[in-house]
């Protein structure tokens, strides 16, 4: 016989007390897990579509209208380009992607059309869609879906336009149908051939009637200098709900940031805040599971008194009475942790779609830390009454009978 | 060898305090416990028969005096060193409620081997002969509240002895139970005093078991005297009985 042998014994003894302490420590960790993967869920969803409608924060001249999120940089006035190196050289937290833009109603032939240069190497292929036209990857950038592991939607991984040569455009398909063109036509913009590269697919934005060539290229040719009418940035949305936005605003002072500004105030606000809650319920669970612990160890305690004292006539040190009440806590703890690892999981990806409308998925790194955070609080709860108990004056036993 | 007792006290005192309030339960208390003694301590409620057994088993700190176990100074050295010599050479029956009760009859006598890490297979003969020892072999299995009181103390015997003990404290061992059952505990006692040479020190209320052993002691307000008889006895001097 062994003293684990002992302490299980009791255990099994002591099943009612046992089964209530359990009960505490589950449900806590139950609620934790459900909370962190339901977040988890909900930050995946913002982000994914955040990256679907593109750039979330947009860099504009003070000054300009945005009323039309996504027809505020068309004739706005303009900001000198090295902006963009200033951004860059800021290292500001969150900060994905910059795309830098110069915006103009121009006329091709006799069809009035928006213009939009891009760089190549920094522009990113704003609407998820672009890469079927085969916008190869040179270098991949996902804004908000880094750290959401390899399920992300492989369509939503942005890729830089790589090819656009000086004397290339992109047409919208838009564009395209009203100027008549197709791929390999050329169109003449303000004096200057330009082949179509590509047709661009339809994204159901106001992207799909503008042509795009190279940046600098436009500059040149309409004499604007080295000047943007805006720069979108790809932001992280938990760094938008950080107060990357000021953040720009103090780095660029004499322009106007705006982000999408319905999302980034409803979906991540929530998410903070369930972050906030679930921080709230882990304090409430390290207090209640701690303390039932404590109290369930407490109860054991003084069922346990003529126990101890049997145990310290015959011989057993304080440290192993010490010892039997923590592995007894180790033991719940660790138990309890997987049991509610078991149940919140269960709970949020089972009901989460019907109840919540979100695809919920396990956190598996998370069965470790439950049980983890299951143990310490059963271990921090029992450290009290263990010892106590292992200090407890045998002669008080001995005397009662 | 012989002249060495198994353990000896000399002025032991045992003052317990509440608040304001202290009770000086031993006070001055001499005794010897020779090789394969059999002493019995009796007097009357509250005269400190309990105190001085928890003292010489160091279950209490006493306020002076010294004890020695063949010699060894016992006294003052530290909790695990007493717990050591518990598990090594003491043996410890009580009046009732003894037992861990969610261990069967068997596993409350391997407890103290476990305690000693013994072998699984020693622990297991050695309470099978213990429990067949004490007429219990075939109630091996049974929880404590599964047995009668004269059964449950025989099983709190065959554990004190698992260690095989130089000495076995026994306090009011027959105290709960009828006069048959207590004749068959006394018994049990003497036989295992007389076939191992197990020095056993028993605190009893029956005059007819204070008899039964070699050597008597009689505490009243926590000094060690004379008998109940009346028979001359100096402070903590003992009598043998032939
Ligand atoms: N924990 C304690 N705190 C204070 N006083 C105590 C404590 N334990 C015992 N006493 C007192 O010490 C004295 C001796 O008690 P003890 O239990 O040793 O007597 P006893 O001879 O065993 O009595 P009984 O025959 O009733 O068992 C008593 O007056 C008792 O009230
Ligand atoms: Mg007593």
């Amino acid at each position: 016989m062994r003293l684990g042998l002992v302490m299980w014994k009791e255990l099994c003894h002591r099943r009612g007390s046992v089964v209530s302490g359990l009960v505490a420590i589950t449900l806590g960790i139950a609620v934790i897990v459900g909370i962190r993967s339901v977040t988890r869920a909900s930050e995946h969803a913002v982000a994914v579509k955040l990256d679907s409608l593109g750039a979330n924060v947009l860099v504009l001249p003070q000054g300009a209208s945005v009323d039309d999120y996504h027809t505020a940089d068309i004739d706005a006035p303009t900001f000198p380009e090295e902006y963009v190196e200033r951004m860059v050289s800021s290292a500001l937290l969150g900060v994905e992607n910059l795309s830098p833009k110069l915006t103009r109603r121009v006329r091709i032939g006799a069809v009035p059309v928006v213009l939009t240069g891009i760089l190549p190497d920094h522009e990113v292929a704003s609407k998820p869609t672009w890469q079927l036209a085969g916008l190869e990857p040179a270098a991949t950038a996902h804004a908000c879906l880094g750290d959401l592991g390899p399920n992300a939607d492989e369509r939503l991984r942005r890729k830089p336009v790589e090819q656009l040569a000086p004397d290339e455009c992109l047409v919208g398909e838009e564009a395209a149908a009203r100027l008549g063109v197709a791929k390999g036509d050329t169109l003449t913009v303000a004096g200057r051939a330009l082949k179509v590269s590509r047709l661009l697919p339809a994204t159901g934005t106001v992207d799909d009637d503008r042509v795009f060539m190279h940046l600098h290229e436009m500059q040149d040719l309409l004499g604007v200098g080295r000047q943007l009418s805006a720069i979108e940035v790809m932001g992280c949305c938990s760094a938008i709900g950080d107060g990357l936005l000021s953040k720009l605003r103090n780095v660029l002072p004499d322009t106007r940031v705006v982000g999408i500004a319905q999302i980034v105030s409803t979906q991540v606000e929530t998410n903070r805040l369930m972050d906030r809650l679930s921080w709230g319920i882990l304090l409430i669970v390290l207090l209640v599971g701690g303390l039932s612990i404590g109290n369930f160890m407490w109860a054991n305690v003084s069922q346990r008194r003529r126990e101890i004292g049997i145990l310290r006539m015959i011989g057993a040190p304080r440290a192993s009475i010490f010892g039997l009440f923590l592995l007894k806590a180790v033991v719940l703890g660790a138990v309890g942790g997987l049991l509610g690892y078991g149940l919140g999981t269960l709970a949020v990806v089972g009901f989460g779609p019907a109840v919540l409308g979100l695809e919920v998925r396990a956190l598996p790194g998370w069965v470790g830390l439950a049980v983890l955070l299951a143990t310490a609080v059963a271990v921090l709860g029992s450290l009290l009454p263990a010892w106590l108990a292992a200090r407890f004056d045998p002669s008080a036993n001995m005397q009662e009978v | 060898m012989a002249a060495e007792p198994v353990l000896e006290a000399r002025g032991l005192s045992k003052q317990y305090r509440r608040g304001d309030v202290a009770v000086d339960a031993l006070r001055g208390v001499d005794l010897v416990v020779p090789e394969g003694a059999f002493v019995t301590v009796t007097g009357p409620s509250g005269s400190g028969k309990t105190t001085l057994l928890l003292t010489l088993a160091g279950l209490l700190k006493p306020s002076a005096g010294t004890v020695r176990f063949r010699g060894a100074a016992l006294d003052g050295q530290s909790d695990a060193l007493w717990a050591r010599f518990r598990r090594r050479h003491l043996g410890f029956v009580m009046q009732s409620f003894s037992l861990v009760p969610y261990l069967s009859a068997r596993e409350n006598v391997m407890l103290p081997l476990a305690l000693l890490g013994r072998a699984r297979r020693e622990q297991y003969e050695r309470a099978e002969a213990l429990l067949a020892r004490v007429g219990l072999e075939h109630r091996a299995l049974h929880l404590p509240r599964e047995l009668s009181a004269g059964q449950q103390q025989r099983v709190a015997i065959a554990r004190a002895l698992a260690n095989a003990p130089a000495l076995l404290l026994a306090d009011e061992p027959t105290g709960n139970l009828d006069p048959a059952l207590a004749g068959e505990v006394l018994e049990l006692l003497a036989g295992v005093n007389a076939e191992s040479g197990t020095a056993i020190l028993m605190v009893t209320h029956s005059p007819q078991a204070a008899a039964a052993g070699t050597h008597r002691v009689h505490l009243d307000e926590g000094r060690a005297g004379a008998r109940p008889e009346g028979a001359p006895a100096t402070a903590g001097s003992l009598r043998s009985r032939g």
